[in-house]
């Protein structure tokens, strides 16, 4: 950019506010983190599952790893999805066994305008309201969680956060900078642009299906 | 966009005649004022959150060039390019020339309305630019060659039977009415268009000093396959909306939500910080952030300033008995309701404008819900009289006010002629103690009824008591 443009701008703001020279004192604290945001354990999960049940998730509880190809496949027999899914290049998935799954075609990578369904795992969980947080990164590209029209999301039981500010704090002492783009995702994509009638799948993934998972160890 | 805010009155009265419109109207008033109260109800801190957001923005606009030093900073360190618009004109030159220099022909884009503020679609389409919106709401409106009439619900004035006529007409396909179709007519159009378009336009909600990072709201996803697919990024967004660390923004996204539609939280908040790293599946390869000032650094230091809090959450017109009656439209610009009254002549000139602060009964409801607490009442105050300092209103209207400004410090003519009027009214009343037609006020009368005043004025009676 030009820094004569941003100067000028500068000068003029400073000459508003008549404070050529003032220090900035520190912000003014940050709102408080709901009561209801502070809970752990079970009654945290418990928190986690009823939220985002109410904005039309769908939450599926597996104990590890080894339930987690059975547990999506029938996901998609209950639906009658096309048993076609593209995959996050991710280590953790590639273990998961989705090859193994009768007449299921997997693939590794980004999601295409076509494919119908996405799996991908999730940095964080809020339980405040039932939301995932998804980072970018070569393992986990974002337009798995955006294109298909089905989106499949793991989420590590110890990843799971009470408030939106824990699960910064952990995408803040993983990465530093944060990546390109981190996703705060509330649910399935929804419109009420006609006649204020909410919709399901305005863009994004009709439905969204979250694989609560126990125990799992994910780096 | 021409400012027509002058003929606001004409509008009004046209928006009133208009049963489509007031049908969409009232379906609105009852969607959002329940939402929302639903949703502030359920949250016993969303007051200690209010105080803590007017705290947040007030600091920020006290400081902000600070902040947006070190935005612009830490944005160009992550890789994105950001520049710097003084007015709409050079906003739209900026966004044509990253265009042009891209060589590109089709873009996307999602909701930002300082594009709109400053006539963006206008200016690509004058450049041959072919521009597809993926709002729904806004791609509605594009059909049917609309301005927005709400700030989150750009196309609500429409009823279903519009928005299926105009799909039938731009889709070529039988017309439809339920809105799964038709919303599955525009995925199936908006989906090829986010496959050849070579750049995304996006607005912001809120941009992080910290970390030079620019955070999106939709509900739709569609600001993510906006920005994310094509090549090219750019970032459409005004000089006020920083706050200083991601901690902060979370205390106003939790506002926006529930002040806006009712939800807990918007489905999809993006947080984006630069472009495409080098490893990467996908993003765009270029992310180019312009920031808008046109006006807005004349507010701050000014009684205004308070206005620059604002996080364009809608609340104040879905509870405004002004805009909940006449519309968006008639206010004849981008930002509509009571905060447009105020930003609006604070943006466009007073002189264009003076009618807006007008449009205001003072219930005060509109600062009751701001989530950051501006005083839109005593703003718009400020505004009219600036507007009767300037003479800018009717000289029927002037005199008016003067000559009641002079009765008021009469107090004794005043009661006076108040009591005359009073028993007159009475008078007119007849037995049934009701009028049905007042001179001046056949708007009013048309749908109802005006009591008569019962037996004398206040002043008197206390007067009598004792």
């Amino acid at each position: 950019m030009s820094g004569e443009r941003l100067a000028r701008l500068l000068a003029r703001l400073r000459q508003r506010l008549g404070r050529e020279g003032a220090e900035t004192p520190p912000a003014p604290p940050p709102g408080p983190i709901p009561a209801r945001a502070q809970v752990a354990g079970e009654a945290r999960v418990a928190l986690f599952m009823r939220m985002a049940r109410a904005v039309g998730s769908e939450v599926e509880r597996v104990a590890g790893l080894e339930e987690v190809a059975s547990a999506v496949l029938r996901y998609l027999r209950f639906h009658n999805l096309p048993k076609r899914l593209v995959v996050a290049p991710d280590p953790l998935l590639q273990a998961a066994g989705f090859e193994r799954l009768a007449l299921v075609e997997v693939r590794y990578g980004t999601a295409g305008a076509d494919d119908p369904v996405g799996v991908t795992v999730a940095d964080a969980g809020v339980a405040e309201t039932g939301t995932l947080v998804l980072a970018s990164s070569p393992e986990r590209p974002t337009m798995l969680a955006y294109l298909p029209e089905t989106s499949i999301v793991l989420l590590p039981r110890a990843r799971l956060d009470g408030s939106y500010e824990e699960s910064w704090q952990r995408i803040r002492e993983r990465f530093g900078t944060p990546p390109r783009s981190v996703n705060f995702i509330t649910g399935p994509s929804r419109t009420a642009d006609i006649g204020l009638r909410l919709t399901m799948g305005a863009h994004g993934p009709k439905r969204l299906l979250i694989l609560l998972v126990d125990r799992l160890e994910h780096p | 966009m021409e400012v027509a805010s002058l003929a606001f009155h004409q509008a009004a009265r046209r928006a009133l005649a208009d049963a489509e419109l007031q049908r969409a109207l009232a379906r609105l008033r009852q969607n959002f004022q329940s939402r929302r109260a639903q949703a502030v109800a359920a949250l016993p801190e969303f007051e200690a959150l209010r105080r803590a957001g007017e705290a947040i923005r007030d600091h920020v606009l006290q400081h902000l060039d600070h902040y947006l030093e070190r935005f612009v900073e830490r944005a160009q360190a992550a890789g994105a390019k950001v520049h710097i618009a003084a007015t709409a004109g050079e906003a739209r030159r900026l966004v044509l020339e990253l265009l042009q220099a891209h060589g590109v022909r089709r873009v996307t884009k999602s909701k930002s309305m300082v594009a709109e503020e400053v006539a963006l679609a206008e200016a690509l389409e004058a450049a041959g630019i072919r521009r597809v919106e993926t709002d729904l709401g806004e791609y509605i409106i594009q059909l049917a060659n609309e301005p927005p009439s709400h700030l989150i619900g750009p196309a609500v004035h429409m009823t279903e039977e519009r928005i299926a006529r105009l799909f039938a007409a731009a889709h070529g396909e039988p017309e439809e009415h339920d809105p799964k179709r038709l919303v599955a007519q525009a995925r199936r159009v908006l989906r090829q268009a986010y496959l050849e378009a070579e750049a995304g336009i996006t607005g912001a909600n809120f941009l992080v000093a910290e970390t030079g990072s620019v955070i999106t709201v939709t509900n739709e996803g569609n600001a993510e396959l906006t920005q994310g697919l094509p090549p090219l990024h750019i970032v459409v967004t005004s000089i006020e909306k920083l706050v200083p660390t991601m901690e902060h923004a979370f205390t106003l996204l939790r506002l926006l939500a529930r002040s806006a539609t009712g939800q807990e939280f918007a489905t999809y908040t993006t947080v984006l910080t630069g472009p495409r790293r080098a490893d990467d599946r996908d993003g765009p390869e270029a992310m180019h952030i312009v920031l808008v000032d046109n006006g807005r650094s004349a507010m701050l230091g000014s009684r205004l300033q308070p206005m620059l809090r604002c996080i364009r959450c809608s609340a104040c017109m879905n509870h405004c008995p002004v805009y909940l009656a006449v519309g968006g439209h008639a206010y004849g610009w981008t930002y509509v309701g009571p905060m447009g009254a105020v930003l609006t002549p604070a943006l466009a000139g007073i002189d264009r404008t003076y009618p807006l602060p007008e449009a205001s009964t003072f219930c005060g409801r509109c600062a009751d819900v701001c989530p950051v607490r501006i005083p839109l009442p005593d703003l718009m105050r400020v505004w009219r009289e600036e507007a009767f300092r300037r003479r800018l209103a009717p000289l029927h209207q002037r005199a008016g006010l003067r000559l009641w400004a002079w009765l008021a410090r009469h107090p004794r003519l005043y009661r006076r002629l108040f009591g005359l009027g009073v028993r007159l009214l009475a008078a007119l009343g007849g037995r049934r103690r009701r009028l049905r037609r007042l001179p001046l006020a056949g708007g009013w009368t048309r749908a109802r009824d005006l009591p008569a005043p019962e037996g004398p004025t206040f002043l008197a009676s206390l007067e009598r008591r004792r």
